[in-house]
């Protein structure tokens, strides 16, 4: 199992969100978490990246086995958890590719591998870039500054690329994307999919599942999972509403 | 210890050929001896104490004024002596050097001023930067003292109609200097004023600029960045006096502070009742890294004239919370990410220098001291 979620409760500000949350993901799967506003998807994404400002009550994460937990968000990220921002950070005055080579070479270092120099890495991000069809252009210009909603995505996935996390949390990555956009950054996730790595989309609409499919979808209401099923269960959704679900619980 | 002046500048002044600077520096050491060095007592030095350059011991370091003009000297005239006492100070000893950019010619090379003082001395260079109607010019300010020394330097340009200036000063003065620089800039119609100041150095730094528009349509951005640790303490005052209409001022000051560090910005911008039409634009972002570390900032906008755009701010804080997060899920350590993220922080002023080499060199001095490296 890589990821083990057992009966999270977690919140933010004293206020709790999730209600007891389980959720198994293995190898090689893609999961997609939808929900209406408000059901907890987005505090589940942030409990798992360990965001500080996210408090988790009672209950397990495991990853690989480990108590995820227990590890600050950049020993997370090294030990290969991703996630793709809604709204990604601008960091003025350093660039995309010395942004990228320092997180690069800092999970180099965490797992006892060589650093790349500068041209290494060059040649690397070159390679990669192809993934979500970016002109390396981009690589010069500081991280996200003055990137348009699309270009912001397109990195977000360019980083788990570079990265080549063992699970990724896609947030919300779908919002504010128009269908071009969509489109590459939905082939640039299905060109990184691998029987080695596990995705979790996180998404309000089904939008996404038309490019990334799924192989399970899971439906979160009141920070509980109220249903699970395979793609289909996305198309039903869509349907019927998430009233649907909402009646499923009562 | 103002009597180690008294006896230097009677030395001094027995050396000084031109009759009418003569009487000028008399009346400027008056004038120093009047008020002596300023104290916290007076509000415009309230949180910066100057005793320990007051009570050093300084060595008067001054080499031979260039040859200037009846011209030159009508705008040395000009210059506030009864600022402070280190402004009358600088010009009874002033070391005075002369650029004069001729009518409506455009100097593509920097002009470069690097100062540097030795162990014990005090240096009081002073610049009159006149560009006459129709120029341009770049004026890079520099200094790198690296003893325990006193600089007190002032600057006064004169932006005439339709010219231009461009204004690097960089302090990068060892952690036992103390740096005081004053500069006093006119505009003149239609003309422009870009200068970017940036502190770096110094156990004691303090930089007033007093900017003011004569004529319509001049517009200036008068920009800055101080970043400090260990005990250092640097002190902007800027004033920018808005007296006629239809000008355009733009500030942007930032400062890092670390450790036990102390900034202090005060900042006035004065909007005068016929200068309708003004636009100035002011603000000063402080970043703290640590507990310790303290800044003072009060930007000021005084407005007597309705017509006008003004805005105005200041901000005390840490790094963004979510800034930090993003940057620890991509797996840099915390302090790695802190660092990135100050080093974005203060490069938003470094980035506007347009000379790459300046650029590059500020750019290093920061990385370097927040111990980041960047390959590019």
């Amino acid at each position: 199992m890589l990821l083990e979620v057992k009966d999270l409760h977690a919140g933010i500000e004293g206020k709790e969100i999730l209600k007891g949350l389980n959720l198994q993901v293995k190898k090689g799967e893609v999961h997609a978490i939808m929900g209406p506003n408000g059901s907890g998807k987005s505090t589940l994404s942030k409990v798992l990246a360990g965001h500080p400002t996210y408090e988790v009550i009672s209950g397990d994460v495991l990853f690989e086995g480990k108590n995820l937990l227990e590890l600050e968000p950049d020993e997370r990220a090294r030990e290969g958890v991703f996630m793709a921002f809604q709204y990604p950070v601008e960091v003025p005055g350093v660039s995309n590719s010395q942004f990228l080579r320092l997180a690069y070479n800092q999970k180099a270092i965490h797992h006892g591998r060589e650093e790349l120099d500068p041209l290494e890495f060059n040649d690397y991000l070159k390679e990669k870039a192809k993934i979500v069809d970016m002109d390396p252009q981009f690589f010069k210009r500081s991280v996200n500054e003055g990137f348009s909603g699309g270009e912001k995505k397109r990195n977000e996935i360019l980083q788990m690329a570079v990265l080549e996390p063992k699970l990724a949390i896609l947030d919300e990555t779908d919002s504010g994307l128009d269908i071009d956009a969509l489109r590459i950054v939905a082939e640039g996730v299905n060109k990184l999919r691998s029987p080695e790595n596990a995705i979790i989309l996180v998404t309000h609409y089904r939008r996404l599942l038309n490019y990334i499919q799924p192989d399970f979808v899971h439906v979160l209401d009141g920070g509980k999972i109220v249903k699970e099923g395979g793609k289909e269960l996305a198309l039903e959704l869509e349907a019927k509403g998430y009233d649907w679900v909402k009646g499923a619980t009562n | 210890m103002e009597t180690q002046f008294a006896e230097q500048f009677r030395e001094f002044i027995k050396r000084e050929k031109n009759d009418a600077l003569r009487v000028l520096r008399e009346q400027a050491f008056a004038s120093f001896t009047a008020s002596g060095f300023p104290t916290p007592k007076n509000e415009d030095w309230k949180y910066t104490n100057v005793a320990s350059i007051a009570s050093g011991e300084w060595r008067v370091a001054i080499g031979e004024s260039q040859e200037f003009t009846s011209a030159d000297l009508e705008i040395a005239k000009r210059f506030a002596i009864d600022r402070n006492g280190f402004a009358a100070l600088n010009l009874a000893f002033g070391e005075i050097k002369v650029i004069r950019i001729a009518k409506n010619t455009s100097i593509a090379e920097p002009f470069e001023l690097n100062f540097a003082a030795d162990e014990g001395t005090a240096i009081f260079p002073h610049i009159l930067v006149l560009a006459e109607t129709g120029s341009k010019a770049t004026i890079i300010e520099s200094y790198a003292s690296t003893a325990k020394s006193f600089t007190n330097a002032a600057v006064q340009v004169i932006v005439e109609d339709n010219a231009s200036i461009t204004h690097y000063r960089v302090q990068k003065d060892g952690a036992e200097a103390f740096n005081i620089g004053t500069t006093e800039v006119s505009l003149g119609r239609d003309s422009r004023y870009d200068s970017t100041n940036i502190n770096l150095g110094a156990a004691i730094s303090r930089h007033d600029i007093d900017l003011k528009f004569t004529a319509e349509g001049g517009e200036a951005w008068v920009d800055g960045l101080y970043m400090l640790g260990g005990r250092q303490h640097s002190d902007t005052h800027s004033v920018i006096d808005h007296t006629v209409p239809n000008c355009v001022s733009h500030q942007t000051y930032k400062g890092v502070l670390n450790d036990h560090s102390r900034g202090v910005f005060n900042g006035k911008v004065f909007v005068r009742e016929n200068a309708h039409g003004t636009d100035a634009q002011q603000s000063n972002k402080n970043l703290l890294l640590s507990n310790d570390a303290r800044v003072d900032t009060k930007p000021q906008l005084e407005i007597f004239n309705d017509d006008v755009k003004c805005a105005h701010g200041a901000t005390v804080g840490q790094l963004e919370e979510e800034e930090l997060f993003y940057l620890l899920t991509r797996g840099l350590p915390e302090t790695l990410a802190k660092n990135l993220l100050t080093y974005g922080f203060a490069e938003a002023i470094i980035r506007k220098i347009g000379i790459e080499s300046i650029k590059t060199d500020l750019d290093a001095a920061v990385l370097n001291r927040l111990s980041v490296k960047l390959e590019v």
